[in-house]
């Protein structure tokens, strides 16, 4: 039974209650007497605020309450920031919940209205006066940095927050010795994360006995709670934080926001409950956004394609303020992932982390592993162009060789395992490469601009040693902890700290305890997302909670078979080294007959009524897991499209992948992150990007405008895997969530400018619009 | 002022007096309590909302409540019982058609509209007839595997 389990895609048990429209997100979630919020909102991307006269909000019909910034001053504590990184010169200027004398991009909180039904508290909106004084607006971060632009906060000065360098090898010297060198300069554009449901927060505070209860979208309950209490003052253990279903995050549901601080803010003043929800447009404009990076790359080669030196400057946009995790992402989660998969001994990067008048940055899926992945895949194209190899080749020749217990790369870090050569031949025995050439070839010759795309990578998950998040400035853990329960009938509770949201840990957690104690999947029930009722842990992002709260469940699942061995001895009368373990039995060796089930030793150890000499009644066990290093999981993928040259119009019409994450649990719910993950990943690369005007303006603002996959723009994507177990993980995961993300963007890229190369096409930002496609295609022809 | 309505959801009267401007999906998760019905947008893009009206599927959010009044409504919890499912639950649950959730209800109740239509769809028709929903989370293709399992478990094929 237990292999049987583990490793095969059983069906999600969170399933019926989501099919059914049976689950509760926090929106879904009525108490009695809740009052709802609505929230002003900034129309300017940068102004003084000179007055707010909130008077003519308060006789509203419904209108309980009206709260200004005034009203907050020195109740809320400012919003912090919680990734310092060290040796970067960071600035954390002050986030107020509500601006009082400034706003930095439109969206930001001016002023709340609580009122008896949401209509009314939207009505009354309109009748708050403010009077702004509009400043200068400056959108680019390359160009937030520069001398002479607008300053957003006083004590940054060139609005830069920090400035962060990375060196590993001698990369002036590569660059001066190489016989090619090529560079580009790489747009990220703003990323919506776009989670389905929409934030939200349900605020209930007891007076009498001084809690807070928040229902909150959030990806990470416990961290929710320790921030709440930073700004609300309320002492964490008497904050209870429930995140109940939630709707996906991608990142966006990380953050501590200001509209969670206020809702509570208002619970708090009024007494009673207080609900705010966003809408579509707001999470437009208020709820963090990811990638906005503008990447000035060189690489370094041999006139044989060998890799040897990578360069970069990179602006990366901050947007108003510094976000819960923002200056972690462009820069640990990024630099130190610029060797990629490939040999390369030299490499150099600097990072500004610049404030610019949009809604703040911070990790969206992958969060600055795609934005190195993709500089790395295009300068590695480049480099093949340059010399003349086919870009498979070229990728082949730099990736480091297979390893199965550590490498260390010049950005410092250690990898854990890798074969990337063998992922790298899988994908393209998969796609057929050698025929796709000869297709792509026969295509030219015929006119058709058709182009194949080819990328490898390596991310950096599982996050992580926690002593390292010290040392690079996380201002928490990155441990997991779980609890595992057994009752007198023998079933189970498994509690996690981390918190799920679509991953669908709830079955793959239980097959672990399936595997290790030989028990019935529908027998373990996965207990998260509240802090009252699950154990410290800090959240699901970074693929990490399969790996990190995987681990710590598996270690207290080996924890609860070690107690059920020794009463299993005890119960039958031999040594604890004489008894055998299989398949949720325990039995003296050489006789089998002579065993207990794991359902024996469970009510047993409830009931106690025969217990060895000291040992405690219960079978329980939790766990703390530190891991000792990150996971790197790693693949190839490869795209093929059609760009019609008269309509610049790109039809994907392959993509396949093959991703190595390690062992798994179960592959129809890695499969299912693979498809998500490459869908998300192609987006930014044809369609999505958040586009401000140069008054800071959401130009982007709804779904009608920002451009989301949709079913009938995709080709069914063609999945399979290689498995290389992580050497340090006690069942050999490493986490898939973010893969698809980090490969499909440069992969989709690379070939779009690959069936572009025969008209001339060098370079184009993303999103590759037809727009821009055509109108690069018609500057080529014109000689441009 | 509110205007008296009375609507059939899942097959029971819903009374109320409400705003003229309320949206019907607003009546459908408030004064009805069924929260299956879910609001992703507010530009009627997303498709979470996605009832039947009168036997053809709405957005409801852009449907006001006193449009409705007198009409007919099924939501996610009116085409089962929640436990002997329908064949499109059952062939999403069966087919990993869904991660967060959050679409699902209103994917389920477009693709059950989609099958009326064309009981035997192509993946391609498929993939045409859910434009109008947008998942984030599965990047599609399980929830066309779903929809192309329900149609046959339903005969079309």
């Amino acid at each position: 039974m237990t292999t049987r389990i583990f490793g095969s895609g059983i069906r999600r048990r969170e399933d019926p209650r989501l099919i059914t429209g049976r689950a509760s997100y926090t929106d879904d979630i009525k108490l009695p007497g809740t009052l709802h919020a609505a929230i002003l909102r900034s129309p300017y991307a940068h102004a003084n605020i000179k007055a707010v006269d909130a008077s003519g909000a308060a006789g509203q019909p419904g209108v309980v309450a009206v709260y200004t910034g005034e009203d907050t001053d020195g109740v809320l504590n400012g919003l912090p920031c919680a990734w310092l990184i060290p040796g970067s010169d960071l600035k954390t200027p002050a986030h107020p919940a509500i601006a009082k004398d400034k706003v930095r991009y439109v969206g930001d909180a001016v002023a709340v209205v609580v009122a008896e039904s949401r209509y009314q508290a939207e009505d009354a909106l309109e009748h708050i006066a403010v009077d702004y004084e509009p400043l200068d607006v400056v959108v680019s971060p390359k160009a937030a940095a520069q001398d002479g632009a607008p300053q957003l906060h006083e004590d940054v000065p060139n609005n830069i927050a920090f400035t962060w360098a990375l060196a590993g090898g001698d990369t002036d010297a590569a660059f001066a010795d190489a016989a090619v060198t090529v560079s580009d300069t790489i747009t990220l554009p703003r990323l919506i994360a776009n989670p389905m449901e929409p934030r939200s927060a349900l605020a209930q505070w007891s007076a009498a006995s001084g809690e807070l209860t928040l229902w909150n979208t959030t990806q990470n309950p416990h961290i929710a709670r320790f921030v709440t209490c930073v700004v609300t003052g309320v002492p964490e253990h008497k904050i209870r934080v429930i995140a109940p279903e939630v709707g996906g995050g991608f990142g966006s549901k990380i953050p501590f926001y200001a509209d969670e601080a206020i809702t509570a803010f208002c619970s708090m003043k009024l007494g009673v409950p207080v609900k705010w929800t966003e809408t579509r447009s707001e999470n437009y404009l208020i709820t963090t956004q990811g990638r906005d990076h503008i990447e000035e790359v060189e690489m370094a080669a041999t006139s044989d394609g060998v890799i040897t030196g990578l360069r970069t400057t990179v602006y990366a946009g901050m947007g108003g303020y510094l976000s819960t995790a923002a200056p972690g992402v462009p820069t640990i989660l990024h630099g130190l992932m610029y060797s990629g998969p490939y040999n390369i001994p030299n490499i150099s990067g600097t990072v500004y982390g610049v404030f610019n008048n949009g809604a703040p940055v911070d990790a969206y899926r992958g969060a600055g592993r795609p934005e190195a992945t993709m500089l790395l895949e295009r300068m590695v194209d480049l480099v093949a162009a340059a010399v003349g190899q086919d870009p498979a080749e070229v990728r082949r020749k730099n990736l480091i060789p297979k390893f199965e217990n550590g490498h260390d790369v010049a950005t410092g870090i250690t990898y854990d395992s890798g074969d990337y050569e063998s992922a790298l031949d899988s994908c393209l025995s998969a796609a057929g490469y050698e025929a796709l050439r000869a297709e792509q070839a026969q295509a030219r010759a015929e006119g058709r601009c058709v182009g194949v795309g080819v990328s490898s990578y390596v991310e950096i998950c599982g996050l992580g040693p926690s002593q390292v998040a010290g040392a690079v400035g996380f201002q928490g853990g990155l441990w997991e902890s779980a609890i595992i329960r057994f009752y007198p009938t023998g079933k189970a509770n498994v509690m996690v700290g981390s918190s799920p949201h679509g991953q669908g840990e709830e079955t793959t957690f239980a097959q672990i305890v399936a595997g290790e104690l030989g028990v019935d999947v529908d027998d373990v029930e996965v207990i998260h997302g509240d802090t009252d009722t699950t154990p410290m842990g800090w959240g699901t992002y970074g693929s990490r909670t399969t790996a990190v709260s995987g681990a710590a469940i598996t270690v207290a699942a080996r924890k609860i078979k070690e107690k059920s061995r020794a009463l299993a001895a005890h119960l039958l009368e031999a040594a604890p080294e004489d008894i055998e373990y299989e398949d949720g039995r325990f039995y003296v060796r050489g006789s089998p007959d002579q065993h207990k089930t794991i359902q024996d030793i469970a009510l047993m150890a409830n009931v106690a009524w025969n217990m060895p000499e000291g040992m405690e009644p219960g079978l329980e066990a939790s766990a703390f897991y530190d891991p000792p290093n990150f996971t790197y999981p790693f693949g190839a993928h490869v795209a093929v499209v059609e760009v019609d040259p008269e309509t610049g119009h790109i039809d994907l019409q392959r993509y396949v992948a093959v991703d190595d994450c390690g062992v798994q649990i179960n592959p129809m719910i890695v499969e299912g992150q693979v498809h998500g993950g490459v869908v998300q990943g192609v987006g930014p690369a044809l369609w999505e990007g958040a586009v401000y005007d140069d008054d800071g303006q959401l130009v982007t603002g709804s779904m009608l405008d920002y451009a989301l996959p949709r079913a009938d723009l995709l080709p069914d994507i063609e999945v399979s895997s290689n498995s290389t177990p992580s050497p340090h993980h006690p069942l050999g995961v490493k986490g898939i969530g973010e893969a698809g993300t980090i490969a499909s963007t440069p992969t989709v890229y690379n070939a779009v400018m690959d069936a572009l190369r025969p008209l001339g096409v060098t370079r184009v930002d993303m999103p590759l619009t037809p727009e821009k496609v055509w109108r690069a295609i018609n500057d080529a022809r014109n000689g441009g | 002022m509110t205007v008296p309505v009375e609507i059939t959801i899942n097959g029971k009267a819903c009374a109320g007096d409400v705003e003229e401007r309320q949206l019907l999906v607003h009546f459908i998760r408030e004064n009805a309590g069924l929260t299956g019905t879910k609001v992703g947008c507010d530009t009627s893009q997303c498709g979470t909302c996605t009832v039947q009206l009168d036997g053809v599927s709405a957005k409801a959010c852009t449907v006001l409540t006193v449009q409705a009044s007198g009409s007919s409504v099924t939501t996610i919890e009116g085409i089962s019982d929640g436990v002997d499912l329908h064949p499109l639950q059952e062939a999403f649950w069966n087919n990993h058609g869904l991660q967060c959730g959050f679409c699902t209800p209103g994917m389920i109740m477009a693709a059950n509209e989609l099958l009326r239509n064309n009981p035997s769809p192509t993946r391609e028709e498929i993939r045409h007839g859910l434009e109008g929903n947008i998942c984030r989370c599965t990047g599609y293709q399980n929830i066309v595997s779903a929809v192309e399992d329900a149609a046959k478990a339903m005969g079309g094929r």
